[in-house]
C-alpha cells in the first residue's frame, strides 16, 4: 500500500495494521516481489520437511548395511539403478536415506545452537548496552577478545577435549557463538536508547522495565532474526567440518559431516559418497543465506540502502 | 598516532593474556596429560616419576605462573608425543602454511577485486550477477567439500594437479611454490574471494554517489580515470582491514584443506596432534595462531590508521 507521508513528500511502503491475515498477505507480497527470498524460503522449508518426515521420505533405514549392494553408483550412471537413486556407501547404506536423516543432525545443531547463543547473547548485550559504563567496557572487552581468536582452532580444540556427542556439539556452538549476538544486541540497544521515542517514553515517566520490554525488545527482533539465520547456516557448516575431522556426532549417526569423512577415504574410486552430502550442505546453506538476505532487507529497511 | 598505537598495543597484550588463561585451563580440562603419555602397563611409580619430571604434580597456580612466564620467553612447552619443544614443531610447519595462505589471498584478490569493481560499476549487468553469485558461492560452498570435488575433477580425471602434498623448487636459495599449491589455495581462498567481491562491490556502489566523484565527472574526467584514481583508491583503504582479517582467517582456518591435501602446515599439525591426543601441542598451536591473528589485527589497525586520518583522530 503506497501512500505519501504527510508533509515529508516521501513515498512510504506501510504494512496495513489490520489483523493477521492482512499482515500475512503483506509478507506474501514482499516475498513474491523478491524471488530470491522466496527461493530461500522454499529451500529451507524443503530441508525442514526432510528432517521432520525423514522416516516417511527415506527409502531405506539409514543404518541398514547391505554389503552385496555396497558402492553402487548413483542412478544416472550406467552401472547405477533406481533402487538407490544416489548410490550406496562403502557399507551398502543408501546415501539418499542418510542425507535425509542427516538434515536432523544439521538442523538440530543449527537451531539449538542459535537458540542458546541468541538467548544468552541477547540478555548480556541488553544489559551491556543499557547499563553502559564499566559493565559495558568489561563485557565488550571480553567479546572483542573472543572474537579476535582463531575460531576454528578453538572449536576443534574444545571438541577434541569434550568428545563426540550431539549435546556437546550443540553446547560448543551455542556458547562460542554468544559474542556475535552480544555485539549485535548491544549495538542496536545503544542506537535505540538514543532515539527520540525512548526519550519521549522516559519523559512521560516510563520505567526501565517498560522501556526495555515495550520499546527495546520488539526492535531487537528484526536484526536478531537476520543474524540468527546467517549464524544457523554457519553452524551447519562448522558441524559438518567437525564431522569431517571425526570430532562431531558419533560415527554411527548419519550426519553430513560423517558422510563426507567416509567419502573422503573412497574419494578417488567412489566419488559419489562424498559428492551428495556436500551438495546437501550447499543447498541448505544457499537457502539460509538467501532467506537471511531477504530478512535483512525486509526487517531492516535501513540496510536496504547499503545492499542495493 | 602514537597514542593510538599504544592503546592498541595494550589491548593486544590484554587479549594475549586472556588467551594464555583460556588455553591453560583448557589443557587442565583434558585431565592428566601424563596418563595419556605412558603405556598402559607402566607401574604407578614410573607414572609418578614422569609426573614429577614434567612438573604436573605442582599446584595449578604454580603451573600457570610457570606456563605464563615460559610463554613470555617464547617457550610454549613440550609436545607430549614428539618429546620436542612445541615451538620448534610449529616453526617447522609455518612456511608451508604461510605459502598456502598467501597464495589463497592472492587468488582472492586477483579474482575478487576486478569482479567486485565490474559488478559495482554496472549494477544488474552480467558482471554484477557474476559478482553477486561469487559472493553467495563463497558463503555457501564449504571449502572442505570444494577441495574434494576439485581433486576428483582436476587431479583424478584431468591430471592437471597433484592430488596431495607440497612440492617446492629452489631458485637462488629461495623456496618457491609449484603448482601443487594451486588447488589447496583456491579451495581455501573461496570464502575470502566471496568476502572481497561483496566488499568491493558495495564499496564501489557507495563511493559512486559521493560528491567528489560527481565533481570528477563534472570536470570531464574519463571513466577509467575516475575508477582508478578516485573510486578504487578510496575503496582500498577499508580493503586493508578486510585483507588483514582474512589473512588471519586463512592462516588459522586451513585445518580442513591441509588435512585433505596432506599439506605439511600448521593445520595438519593440529589435526595430527588432536588424533594423537597430544593436547600440549594443541595448546601451543592454539596460542601461536592466536598470537599471529592478534598481531595481524594490530598491524592492520596501525596501517589503517596511517592510511586514513579519520581513524587515528577519531578516538
Amino acid at each position: 500500500m503506497m501512500e505519501i507521508a504527510k508533509g515529508t513528500g516521501l513515498r512510504i511502503d506501510r504494512a496495513p495494521n489490520t489483523g493477521i491475515r492482512a499482515k500475512a498477505a503483506y509478507v506474501c507480497k514482499l516475498l513474491w516481489r523478491d524471488k530470491t527470498g522466496l527461493a530461500g524460503l522454499i529451500i529451507v522449508l524443503i530441508v525442514i520437511t526432510a528432517a521432520v518426515f525423514a522416516p516417511f521420505l527415506s527409502p531405506y533405514d539409514p543404518l541398514q548395511q547391505d554389503l552385496r549392494s555396497a558402492k553402487t553408483p548413483p542412478a544416472w550412471t550406467e552401472e547405477g539403478d533406481m533402487d538407490h537413486p544416489l548410490g550406496t556407501d562403502n557399507l551398502g547404506r543408501d546415501i539418499l536415506s542418510r542425507i535425509i536423516y542427516g538434515t536432523r543432525v544439521s538442523l538440530t545443531v543449527g537451531f539449538f545452537g542459535v537458540l542458546i547463543a541468541c538467548s544468552i547473547g541477547m540478555v548480556i548485550g541488553l544489559i551491556s548496552g543499557y547499563v553502559g559504563g564499566l559493565t559495558d567496557n568489561i563485557v565488550m572487552g571480553l567479546v572483542n577478545m573472543i572474537l579476535a581468536l582463531p575460531y576454528l582452532v578453538f572449536v576443534v580444540f574444545i571438541a577434541a577435549i569434550l568428545g563426540r556427542s550431539l549435546l556437546i556439539v550443540i553446547l560448543i556452538f551455542g556458547f562460542t557463538d554468544i559474542p556475535i549476538f552480544v555485539r549485535i544486541t548491544r549495538g542496536e540497544v545503544l542506537r535505540i536508547r538514543e532515539s527520540g521515542y525512548i526519550e519521549a517514553a522516559r519523559s512521560i515517566g516510563a520505567g526501565n522495565g517498560r522501556i526495555i520490554f515495550r520499546h527495546i525488545l520488539p526492535n531487537l527482533i528484526g536484526p536478531l532474526i537476520t543474524i540468527a539465520t546467517f549464524e544457523m547456516s554457519a553452524m551447519i557448516f562448522y558441524e559438518a567440518g567437525l564431522g569431517f575431522l571425526g570430532l562431531s556426532v558419533p560415527p554411527s549417526v548419519p550426519s553430513w559431516g560423517n558422510m563426507l569423512s567416509t567419502g573422503r577415504q573412497y574419494l578417488t574410486i567412489y566419488p559419489w559418497i562424498a559428492t551428495y552430502p556436500g551438495l546437501a550442505i550447499v543447498f541448505t546453506g544457499l537457502g539460509m543465506n538467501l532467506l537471511g538476505d531477504w530478512f535483512r532487507d525486509v526487517l531492516d529497511p535501513r540496510l536496504r540502502r547499503i545492499k542495493r | 598516532m602514537q597514542r593510538y598505537i599504544l592503546s592498541r598495543l595494550v589491548q593486544s597484550a590484554g587479549i594475549l593474556i586472556g588467551v594464555l588463561l583460556i588455553v591453560f585451563f583448557m589443557l587442565q580440562m583434558t585431565g592428566d596429560p601424563v596418563s595419556l603419555m605412558v603405556s598402559r602397563n607402566a607401574s604407578p611409580e614410573q607414572v609418578e616419576a614422569l609426573r614429577e619430571e614434567l612438573g604436573y604434580n605442582r599446584p595449578v597456580m604454580v603451573q600457570f605462573f610457570d606456563f605464563f612466564t615460559d610463554a613470555l620467553t617464547g617457550d610454549f612447552g613440550m609436545s607430549l608425543r614428539h618429546r620436542q619443544p612445541s615451538l620448534k614443531l610449529i616453526l617447522d610447519r609455518l612456511p608451508a602454511t604461510v605459502e598456502l595462505a598467501a597464495t589463497a589471498l592472492m587468488f582472492a584478490l586477483v579474482i575478487g577485486v576486478p569482479l567486485g569493481l565490474l559488478g559495482g560499476s554496472n549494477p544488474n549487468s552480467f558482471w554484477d550477477i557474476m559478482a553477486r553469485g561469487a559472493g553467495l558461492i563463497g558463503q555457501t560452498i564449504p571449502n572442505f567439500w570444494l577441495a574434494l570435488i576439485l581433486i576428483v575433477i582436476l587431479s583424478v580425471h584431468l591430471g592437471w594437479f597433484p592430488t596431495f602434498g607440497r612440492n617446492t623448487w629452489s631458485l637462488f636459495g629461495l623456496t618457491l611454490p609449484t603448482r601443487s599449491v594451486v588447488l589447496p589455495a583456491f579451495a581455501l581462498g573461496l570464502f575470502t574471494t566471496g568476502q572481497i567481491v561483496r566488499f568491493v562491490r558495495s564499496a564501489v556502489l557507495e563511493i559512486k554517489n559521493e560528491d567528489y566523484v560527481r565533481t570528477a565527472y563534472s570536470k570531464g574526467l574519463s571513466d577509467r580515470n575516475i575508477y582508478m584514481r578516485h573510486i578504487l583508491r578510496n575503496a582500498s583503504i577499508p580493503l586493508i582491514s578486510i585483507i588483514g582479517v582474512q589473512f588471519g582467517y586463512l592462516m588459522s582456518g586451513s585445518i580442513y584443506i591441509e588435512t585433505i591435501f596432506s599439506w605439511p602446515g600448521l593445520g595438519n599439525l593440529l589435526a595430527e596432534a588432536i588424533g594423537n591426543r597430544d593436547f600440549a601441542l594443541v595448546q601451543a598451536i592454539a596460542f601461536f595462531t592466536s598470537l599471529v591473528v592478534v598481531a595481524l589485527n594490530l598491524l592492520t589497525d596501525v596501517a589503517y590508521g596511517l592510511a586514513d586520518p579519520r581513524i587515528r583522530y577519531g578516538d
